[in-house]
């Protein structure tokens, strides 16, 4: 145990009998009960109290200081995805409050586990519109797991320790917990109530037994059935993952993802057909079209990933594992539902599946591994190589390729848009938790926050964030942050000058009227860079390329931007347009399938 | 559009159109949820942020000991809605226990409406008798003018409404329905277990 670890341990209190504390020391014991270790916030006047407190508690918990409390919010989430621990981020009243909304809705799409503390304007000044105030409770309602607005000294510590419950159990989700500032001024008990779970709050994770014997049959008896992950192995933790490997090979199915499963299976494995859906590849779309057996564990039947829901996977019956009731039936109808943690479900099914000696059909999975072999050799995802324009495939080839070599653990993080698509498709993800992207709500700007959340979790850990020049602008100030925290992350701009992704849909579907997609002025990213006190680099040339990476990787103790000047016209394929099915996919801007046949 | 006209057009958005619907059902559920501020915001923004229909919703404490409001609603939708309606509202925090009661039962459900009609002569009497006739109670009187207090289910109500307003009906206040299961099974006693 190190000395601060021991620090930590001796400031949790270990006795549940009460103690007399200001609500502001209630705040801070309760995170530290918790296990907090970093929290990311912005002071302002109705959070003074609390911050006094972190004022005391220097050793015990770390502030990381962003810029703007958007920023706070995705380095919470950051943090939360690549620790699988609970996000923890502290912002003032008012502006604090709906600065954060944005990143509050983000980690409500993406089930990231988070707690939000904003401060409030006294009790009795609620409602009189005082100054920074907003109905935070009510403007945080629809994007936030459950909220709370503490009225009363006596509920601090008890919803302290159940925004943490709620936050982590079952779907993982946002929680905000509103203290006004007399609050934090009063004097209350406090009891270490952290294992006291909520009265009516108790997710179910163990499932039924009858559905996975069902399940578990009807896979053995499949023919052509496919795997279809998602975000939901991710959050039942790395253990998750691993029963899902020793699933998949016992059974030689093949398996895709979705955006947010990505590192569940490792993307190098003969068994991975690559990402699904509107940008996925065309072997992975089509096998989940064709297939007879779906399993899909974790995912939620997204409009991104389903393209034409009555034309999705037509022929296939489909099992549904989802640790939210809610999730199932929802777009898609399924004949075989298994409510409960991705864990224990996979858990059972190997179990039974063991138990039973199950096979498959050899010769059936044989021929359907043929028929995927035929998709897998269109190639999908290849690209015309320039020797004189950088494409930004090759740029993230190049990026894998060193990141690869690197004997750290790489971290990758996306703003959203066609670069973020590229990563998906180009970055080789072996491990869960290694890759954090914004993919319900896909918000410009969550990328660099959230790698700054994922470098404070791991120091020593290689974290870059793939962005495109337009969605690096949206949180750029927290280069700032970079900086004064020595964080060596990296910013890796696939720099085309256009809003790549809206180009993209007006050229092939707006016929090339181009409406405020261009930015007409954008920095210089190597001075900007070098005026937050950062390193700035750029490659223009494939030829340079290979030379700035390697620069970018020494760098250890400030951010870093990298502006790769990419070819300006490069469109993100294979795509499936929308109002079609996953069998009607492009591979090219085949103007032919953009015609006026589109329902 | 017709929806010729519609497969002619060529689609610009990013989603794809939406499914076919299927029929429209009503259904009353029973919803146990915990007595705090904002439940009810809660319920009633689940049904607004997703476009769900709310034809009646009544709320208030049943247990004062252990702080719990029953809600009941009424709504209609496909019966994939009514679905999500009901595992939407499971999922919420607060929430204890739902019983979608058109499924799980026969039941019994009961409005209370408060109706002021103005009339004078024929009219006045045509009143009165229709009252009698659903057992409606007078509960204030003028010379001019009548409350009636009326009971039953929601056709009920909207029966005698719809007699009243050629009558003189000049307010109408109701109370949303109330609804239980019939026999021995306990809604409160379920969300304990």
């Amino acid at each position: 145990m190190s000395t601060t670890e021991a620090k930590r341990k001796a400031s949790q209190t270990h006795e549940k009998k009460p103690q007399a504390m200001t609500g502001a020391e209630i705040v801070i014991q309760a995170l530290i009960d918790q296990g907090v270790e970093h929290i990311f916030g912005y002071p302002g006047g109705a959070v003074l109290p609390i911050y006094d407190e972190i004022f005391n508690h220097k050793d015990d918990i770390h502030h990381i200081l962003c810029r703007h409390e958007q920023g706070c919010a995705h380095a919470a989430e950051g943090y939360a995805r690549s620790t699988g621990k609970v996000g923890v981020c502290l912002v003032t009243s008012g502006p604090g409050a709906t600065n954060a909304v944005t990143g509050l809705t983000d980690a409500m799409l993406d089930s990231i586990p988070m707690v939000c503390i904003t401060g409030q304007v006294p009790t009795f000044l609620i409602g009189t519109d005082a100054f920074q105030e907003a109905d935070t409770t009510g403007i945080t309602r629809p994007c936030t797991k459950h909220n709370y607005l503490v009225k009363s000294i006596e509920d601090l510590a008890a919803v302290m320790h159940e925004a943490f419950h709620v936050a982590r159990s079952g779907r993982p989700g946002p929680v905000v917990i509103d203290i006004p500032k007399d609050i934090q001024f009063a004097k209350g008990m406090y009891k270490n109530a952290k294992d006291d779970v909520h009265k009516g709050y108790n997710p179910k994770t163990m499932p039924d037994m009858d559905a996975i014997e069902a399940a578990v049959d009807l896979i053995a008896h499949a023919k052509k059935p496919v795997f279809y992950t998602g975000g939901g192995v991710i959050n039942a933790g790395p253990e998750a993952s691993q029963l899902l490997r020793e699933f998949v090979r016992e059974t030689n199915i093949p398996i895709t993802s979705t955006l947010m499963g990505l590192g569940a299976y490792p993307a190098h494995d003969r068994q991975w057909l690559g990402m699904l859906g509107m940008h996925g590849t065309y072997e992975a779309n089509w096998a989940m079209h064709d297939c007879d057996v779906m399993i899909n564990i974790g995912a939620r039947f997204d409009d991104r990933v389903t393209g034409r829901i009555d034309k999705f996977s037509p022929h296939s019956t489909k099992i549904h594992v989802d640790i939210d009731p809610s999730s199932i039936n929802k777009n898609v109808q399924i004949d075989i539902p298994v409510v409960g943690d991705a864990k224990e479900v996979l858990k059972a099914m190997l179990h039974v599946w063991r138990a039973r000696k199950y096979k498959m059909d050899q010769d059936a999975l044989g021929k359907w591994w043929e028929q995927v072999e035929i998709w897998r050799r269109k190639n999908c995802l290849a690209y015309k190589h320039d020797s004189k324009i950088i494409k930004p495939q090759y740029a993230l080839e190049r990026l894998r390729h060193f990141t690869e070599e690197d004997p750290r653990d790489t971290y990758i993080t996306t703003e959203v848009g066609q670069h973020q698509m590229w990563a998906a498709q180009f970055m080789p993800f072996n491990d869960p938790n290694r890759w954090m992207t914004s993919g319900g709500l896909g918000t410009m700007g969550y990328g660099f926050p959230a790698a700054i959340g994922a470098q404070v979790a791991h120091p020593d850990g290689l974290v870059v964030d793939i962005a495109g020049e337009a969605s690096i602008l949206m949180n750029i100030q927290e280069m700032s942050t970079a900086v004064q925290y020595k964080l060596p992350v990296k910013i890796f701009v696939l720099n085309n000058q256009w809003m790549g992704m809206v180009r993209q849909w007006q050229e092939l579907l707006h016929g090339e009227r181009y409406s405020n997609s261009y930015t007409e002025s954008l920095p210089d990213f190597v001075k900007l860079a070098e005026a937050y006190g950062g390193v700035g680099l750029r490659a223009t040339n494939p030829d340079e390329l290979d030379g700035v990476i390697e620069e970018m990787l020494a760098v250890t103790d400030r951010p870093t931007i990298v502006d790769v000047m990419v070819d300006q016209k490069e469109n993100c394929f294979p795509m499936i347009p929308s109002g079609k099915a996953h069998n009607e996919m492009i591979l090219s801007p085949d103007a032919a399938m953009f015609d006026k046949t589109l329902v | 559009m017709t929806n010729a006209a519609q497969k002619k057009t060529k689609n610009k958005s990013v989603y794809a159109s939406g499914p076919k619907q299927s029929a429209i059902e009503s259904h009353t559920f029973a919803v146990l949820v915990d007595n705090e501020p904002g439940v009810l915001a809660k319920v009633i923004g689940l049904f607004s942020g997703r476009g769900y229909n709310i034809d009646s919703l009544t709320v208030a404490e049943t247990d004062h000991d252990a702080s719990l409001s029953r809600i009941t609603i009424v709504c209609s939708g496909t019966p994939q809605v009514i679905d999500q309606i009901r595992t939407q509202l499971e999922k919420q925090v607060p929430v204890r226990h739902v019983s979608d009661l058109t499924v799980s039962g026969p039941f019994v459900d009961r409005e209370l409406a408060l109706v002021k009609v103005v009339a004078a002569g024929e009219k006045r009497i045509e009143a009165l008798r229709i009252a009698d006739i659903f057992r409606a109670r007078v509960v204030d009187s003028t010379l001019n003018s009548f409350v009636f207090e009326v009971t039953g289910d929601m056709g009920k109500v909207e029966a005698f409404l719809e007699l009243m307003r050629p009558l003189g009906m000049v307010d109408v206040s109701r109370t949303g329905v109330a609804a239980i299961s019939r026999g021995q099974e306990s809604f409160a006693k379920q969300s304990i277990q």
